[in-house]
């Protein structure tokens, strides 16, 4: 069967396309150099030396990394962070039977906006996250005084950070990513599993016994539910014999079996690693702490949990990391079982020879995670919260040995040759 | 780790109103409790003794905003006692269907609470949204939304409105028809059952003991009802089943739940049941003395358990002396006997399913 895979639509890849913006960068400091040397004589021989280092391979090089990173943190955040909680608030409001919220660019204070004959709060409230911001960003930024300041400030960073760091080997297309790397699972479980160490630090440092306990659950709940990611990882290795995302991907992108024009891929959801796949799910959605495991921050009995303690924009960032993390574990999903960016329908307009995507992988990519999200949602929301026993019971006597199991059946239809 | 206290209120948000519940842990697991209260103590029983007996209407329907017809009724049926008048059976038809009215809206308000409890706040939104049925025919019937001020001394303060009956039935028959979703939410959930089963379970003898009453005392297994024990009003006329848990494991955070929400469909029915048979003609209130002399001693079947009042007069217009019993109270002394050996974040499961209502518990 011929590839009929859908195209990227950064391709080849976000470092060539980055390449391009950097080059008319350069060129444009290039001609203002010139100009430069052309005005003033004496300059023209330092000034062209320069634009020679500028074009060298090293600044471009390092340059284009530079913007292929800012890309990248720019549609985490700015796109897909707001979206997910958009959706998010949306969602629950219309679960909770009223409207959510409703700010929008028609409640903007100032003129081409704000009209007379315009409802001010009808809209869809996309922009409402970003008051939400604006908002922190105006607040104080308190330190309790028994805390210990260095460990409370540094820990929001760490988070953010660790969180951030997934994206770098997270690929959203085959074209779109930032690095390449051959253990990128391997990279993303552990930059996954940094967060709870910065949840612990800042729950000890608060010195509050709200945040004591919810940073020590926490750090419970990183034991139990760790390594049950990790072996139902060890089980589906024994399927894709490999670590790189790019490639358990390319081995989902074949027909499992095809009636007419319809074709079943082969997620590796269905086939042996179904177990697999459940316990990945119940493990990620333990680790991004949503509603029926979010027990660190349970703010039935904690308050706010580990971060009762934070104001102004760093509880902006411990609060919307959140979010972001619920990305990223969606999306993990997405490539490990559910066929990453292939999509159930291959369309590609053929241009004289050119594929040019109608639906680009970026977009199946992107459906299938915001999906996957509203999942997480509409369950966070329908069902309470467990409790601390309970769930470290789910994580040892439930997932560990279903994994085990998963490992098992893994290696046993590998020697089959399933 | 050390066993440190916790302090769970007075400013948290597990507590449905201001008061402190002092836990000390064990790590997760809860050694000691120790409930605190009087940080909203309004003095209640001295402010009653300086107004007149229809004025204090008014405040005890504040004792506990969420049940304020229950409260009110209570003390008008003591001094009606101590006055020894008799309030005529219009007017004591209509005080059941508005009890039972207010029962409902009561235990949609707990219902309401005890999700987010859980962390479920879908719950919340969904059961503030039927009990809105209700205010609004308590709006019909008494003009207000809360704190009434309906019962009076002698009756009640206005008839029912016109096709009134048509209206309970309709949102009635609607509600009921809701409740099914409900039970799809709470009782179908595993993780529901969870958190609520087996957890801050206390002994029908120790609950007796430590003056538990009401649907708390009715999940040990217990029937104890004072609209069956103690008729007041036409209760005797109507016909219900008081709501006890059957099976011999009550007494846990489940059979707690599953009591009072079994007194929603209850209520409902006998809302139904008294808009058929209510008469349709008849005085609802008489003119009361103005001054009373004796000793009045009313307890009903409120919405968290036995109210009681006890009022006595020295033949001048206002009460000499008051007595409230609230149920909450006597049930937040045995809460330390439910939380200990519990988890912590079951404080919040056990303390939701009993129902607390501070400004009755700190009147």
């Amino acid at each position: 069967m011929t590839h009929t895979g859908s195209q990227p639509l950064v391709a080849p890849n976000l470092f060539e396309v980055c390449k391009v913006l950097t080059l008319a960068i350069l060129t444009l400091v290039d001609v203002i150099l010139d100009a430069l040397g052309a005005a003033i004589p004496p300059l023209r021989a330092p000034l062209a030396g320069l634009s020679d280092f500028l074009f060298g391979g090293f600044v471009v090089t390092v340059l284009t990394w530079l913007i292929a990173m800012t890309v990248m943190l720019l549609w985490a955040t700015l796109f897909n962070l707001l979206t997910v909680m958009w959706m998010e608030r949306k969602f629950y409001s219309r679960l909770q039977d009223r409207y959510g919220i409703m700010v929008s660019i028609w409640s903007l204070p100032f003129w081409p906006f704000n009209r007379r004959d315009r409802p001010t709060h009808k809209g869809t409230g996309y922009l409402q996250n970003v008051a939400d911001g604006v908002k922190l960003l105006q607040k104080e930024n308190l330190t309790p005084a028994s805390a210990d300041a260095a460990m409370f400030h540094i820990s929001p960073v760490l988070i953010a950070s660790s969180t951030l760091m997934i994206f770098v080997a997270l690929p959203w297309s085959s074209g779109f990513y930032v690095a390449r790397l051959e253990f990128g699972l391997l990279f993303v479980l552990a930059a996954f599993s940094l967060a709870p160490l910065g949840i612990l630090i800042a729950g000890w440092s608060a010195n509050n016994k709200y945040t004591l306990v919810g940073g020590l659950r926490a750090a419970a709940m990183l034991m139990a539910y760790a390594i049950p990611m990790i072996l139902a990882v060890i089980a589906l290795t024994f399927s894709t014999g490999t670590l790189n995302l790019f490639e358990i991907v390319e081995q989902q992108e074949r027909a499992l079996f095809t009636i007419g024009p319809l074709s079943i891929p082969a997620w590796y959801l269905f086939g042996p690693q179904i177990l697999g796949f459940v316990v990945f799910t119940v493990a990620i959605v333990a680790e991004m702490e949503r509603i029926p495991f979010d027990i660190p921050e349970a703010e039935a009995e904690l308050v706010e949990g580990w971060t009762t303690e934070y104001s102004g924009m760093r509880f902006g960032i411990v609060f919307g990391f959140k979010w972001l993390r619920m990305i990223a574990g969606a999306a993990l999903i997405v490539i490990l079982y559910l066929g990453g960016w292939n999509g159930p329908v291959f369309v590609n307009l053929d241009l004289g020879g050119v594929l040019v995507p109608i639906l680009p992988e970026e977009v199946y990519f992107l459906a299938k995670v915001w999906i996957l999200c509203l999942f997480f949602i509409w369950l966070s929301w329908s069902i309470p919260r467990i409790r601390i026993d309970q769930i470290l019971q789910i994580g040892w006597k439930r997932l560990v040995p279903y994994a085990l199991l998963a490992i098992l059946i893994g290696a046993a239809a590998r020697v089959v040759g399933l | 780790m050390p066993e440190f206290w916790i302090n769970m209120g007075p400013q948290h948000p597990m507590t449905h109103g201001l008061w402190n519940m002092r836990v000390k842990v064990d790590g997760e697991t809860i050694v000691d409790a120790e409930p605190e209260i009087g940080y909203l103590h309004r003095g209640y029983e001295k402010i009653m003794e300086v107004r007149e007996f229809q004025k204090n209407v008014v405040l005890t329907d504040r004792l506990c905003y969420v049940s304020s017809i229950t409260w009110s009724h209570a003390y008008c049926l003591a001094v009606e006692k101590m006055m020894g008048i008799e309030v005529p059976e219009r007017g004591q038809w209509i005080r059941v269907l508005s009890l039972e009215l207010q029962r409902v809206a009561s235990h949609l308000m707990w219902l309401a609470s005890y999700g987010p409890d859980l962390g479920l706040l879908t719950g919340l939104l969904w059961a503030l949204r039927e009990r809105e049925l209700f205010l609004d025919l308590l709006q019909l019937l008494t003009g207000m939304r809360m704190n009434q001020n309906f019962p009076r001394v002698g009756g009640v303060r206005n008839d029912v409105p016109e096709n009134f009956d048509a209206m309970c039935r309709r949102s009635v028959g609607y509600f009921l028809g809701k409740l099914d979703g409900y039970e799809r939410i709470f009782h179908d959930s595993k993780v529901f059952l969870m958190r609520t089963q087996g957890v801050g379970k206390i002994s029908a003898a120790d609950a007796i003991d430590w003056g538990v009453t009401g649907p708390n005392l009715r999940a040990c297994g217990i029937n104890v009802d004072l609209r069956r024990l103690d008729p007041y009003e036409v209760y005797e006329e109507v016909d219900f089943e008081p709501q006890v848990w059957k099976g011999t494991d009550g007494g846990d955070s489940y059979a707690r739940f599953i009591c009072r929400f079994n007194e929603l469909r209850e209520s409902c029915r006998i809302i139904l049941e008294v808009v058929e048979k209510m008469p349709t003609t008849g005085a609802y209130r008489i003119r009361q003395p103005r001054r009373a002399e004796g000793e009045g001693f009313a307890h009903t079947e409120d919405s968290r358990g036995e109210a009681l009042f006890y009022v006595a007069g020295d033949g001048d217009d206002r009460p000499y002396r008051v007595k409230i019993r609230s149920p909450v109270f006597s049930t937040m002394a045995a809460t330390p006997l439910l939380l200990r050996g519990n988890k912590l974040a079951d404080v919040v499961a056990i303390l939701g399913s009993v129902d607390v209502c501070v400004g009755e518990m700190d009147k």
